[in-house]
């Protein structure tokens, strides 16, 4: 069965999500000795598509178009559906993005698919794809099999390993769909990026502060760490309701579901809503004074004491061993 | 202005949730449900667009009798009528979208508002559904949004930032956190939700596409360990971080 992997692009460049879609795609298709196409769409976008074939991709088409230079939710849920039918792709991968999580609900609806969203894992069973998605918000997993003839996946974004292309490339094959003015009854105008900002739903460094900081003046010692770790700052309900922290950074139920390779939680207390949004995490770090606090029921290492002195002095102890 | 507005029935963001013995569902004793959180973001747009142009909100949602404590909620905030499409049936996102298009298609609305997901299976994906089986534009994850001569203005938020995105009416809208600040009902509204009626009628079928095979909880985490109870622990954390874990 061949796999159809759409490969999200912003302002002309692939996005690593897209390499860890086309990577999946390919550990699928070995399993069901089918070929791997990756798909991108945009505007000017065929020289960035080749080097999709060093992450396992037999096959790279672009459909490019000067309209589709941003996002439209109709003409590229069309695009990919149209190609995935023309190809007779029998499994389409998505990255569960902003942009894939718009758009992969509409590409099933078009492929008559059922849709498995947000996938953590993958396995192959009796040449059956079978996905791991956390529902709740990850308080409990499920394991789903698509009984349609097309099946469509999206993938939630940082889990599935890109990995480095291993060199070789893939000849890119340029494709049409043809689009009408209705195709384009919605799309983006403007994209306006905060700079610089990492976001947490991509992020594999999360420093967290909770309600604990007490305001948001002291919320700079939380950017001073991340920004040593390289990573994004995020923010507990309590502190987004209060207004301290935009609701783009919140964690939890309500907020972003992560799995970074390491979670500092701040000041954070741990209720249920906010474990159930990062519990899955490789590292967690606490630091509280609450010896009691219930995030450090799910914390790998905690201290005790006050974050005031503790997350400068992390800080400062991160930057001479970064020999920054 | 003619609006919907979509509602699902979840349990509350503070519920404990535990596996029922059939391994493929949760356990549903002590656990209150609600109305989702994001819909009531929703609700709230559907009703300040009605206050200021006029026309008529009516809230949907498709499950059992119990989805009804969702839509009396949306009644007290405000909306005018509610429907329940009545199925006990265990329903993927294609069915249950299926079901409100179908009825959508009928009440030709100027706008449909879904909140951006149920917070229980956490799809995302109904509002999209109902768009393309309606052939509507769509905007999910709205933070921002302007109606003006027959255009929609929205704003969505992507990874680090927003797009802005223009499209015609009708349209579908999936509200995010941040869009507005829902109200309270009064109690005027919800003594009046009492007594209005919530109208039933059966969704039409739709095969499943996703099945279920096992549900269960996620592997425990042990507690770690306590590195230290001040800020002499420090160098000590960075050293596990680094030699033990290797994430920095």
């Amino acid at each position: 069965m061949n796999i159809l992997a759409f490969v999200e692009q912003r302002d002309g460049k692939l996005k690593k999500t897209g390499y860890e879609v086309v990577r999946a795609a390919r550990a699928v298709a070995d399993e069901l000795k089918g070929e791997v196409m990756a798909l991108v769409v945009g505007d000017a976008v065929r020289d960035i598509a080749g080097e999709l074939g060093a992450f396992g991709a037999q096959r790279v088409l672009v459909v490019e178009d000067p309209r589709l230079a941003q996002y439209s939710t109709t003409a590229y849920s069309k695009i990919v559906a149209e190609i995935a039918a023309r190809e007779e792709a029998g499994v389409v991968f998505l990255s569960a993005t902003a942009m894939g999580k718009d758009c992969a609900p509409r590409i099933a609806v078009r492929l008559d698919a059922g849709l498995a969203a947000d996938c953590t894992a993958l396995k192959v069973e009796g040449g059956e794809i079978i996905a791991t998605r956390p529902v709740y918000a990850g308080k409990a997993l499920t394991e789903v099999k698509v009984t349609s003839s097309v099946k469509v996946f999206s993938l939630r974004p940082n889990v599935f390993t890109a990995g480095t292309g291993n060199g070789s490339s893939a000849s890119v094959e340029t494709a049409k769909v043809e689009l009408s003015h209705e195709d384009f009854a919605a799309k983006v105008v403007e994209v306006t990026q905060s700079k610089g900002k990492l976001d947490v739903a991509e992020a594999d460094i999360i420093v967290t502060g909770g309600r604990g900081l007490k305001g948001p003046e002291n919320f700079n010692i939380i950017e001073e760490l991340a920004g040593v770790l390289g990573g994004a700052v995020g923010a507990s309900r309590a502190v987004v309701d209060a207004g301290w922290r935009p609701h783009d950074e919140q964690v939890g139920q309500t907020g972003k579901t992560v799995s970074p390779s390491l979670y500092i939680a701040v000041a954070v207390s741990g209720a249920i809503q906010h474990l159930a949004g990062m519990s899955s995490s490789k590292y967690i770090v606490a630091i509280n004074k609450d010896k009691d606090a219930p995030i450090f029921q799910v914390a790998d290492y905690g201290i005790v004491g006050d974050a005031f002195e503790i997350v400068p002095a992390l800080t400062s102890e991160v930057k001479k061993l970064l020999g920054k | 202005m003619k609006i919907i507005v979509c509602v699902s029935h979840v349990p509350d963001s503070a519920a404990k949730i535990n596996i029922s013995r059939d391994g493929k569902s949760i356990d549903k004793t002590s656990v209150t449900f609600v109305i989702s959180p994001y819909d009531e973001f929703a609700i709230e747009e559907s009703l300040r667009l009605k206050e200021k142009n006029g026309g008529e909100v009516t809230a949907v949602s498709v499950g059992g009798e119990n989805h009804k404590e969702t839509l009396r909620k949306a009644l007290a905030m405000g909306v005018d009528k509610a429907v329940l499409l009545k199925d006990d049936s265990q329903r993927d996102s294609i069915a249950v979208a299926r079901a409100i298009a179908d009825y959508t298609k009928e009440a030709s609305p100027d706008l449909i508002f879904f909140g951006k997901q149920s917070i229980d299976t956490d799809n995302a994906a109904v509002g999209s559904m109902v768009a393309e089986m309606l052939g509507l534009p769509s905007v999910s994850v709205v933070v921002k949004l302007e109606i003006k001569d027959g255009r929609v203005m929205a704003e969505r938020e992507i990874e680090g930032g927003h797009e802005k995105v223009e499209a015609r009416l009708p349209c579908v809208i999936a509200a995010q956190k941040g869009l507005n600040e829902p109200r309270y009902p009064s109690l005027k509204g919800i003594m009046g939700a009492k007594n209005k009626p919530i109208e039933e009628r059966v969704p039409t079928s739709s095969p499943l596409r996703v099945q279920l095979l096992v549900m269960r909880k996620p592997p425990a985490k042990n507690a770690g360990k306590i590195v230290g109870t001040d800020v002499s622990a420090v160098p000590n954390l960075v050293k596990l971080l680094h030699e033990e874990a290797k994430v920095i």
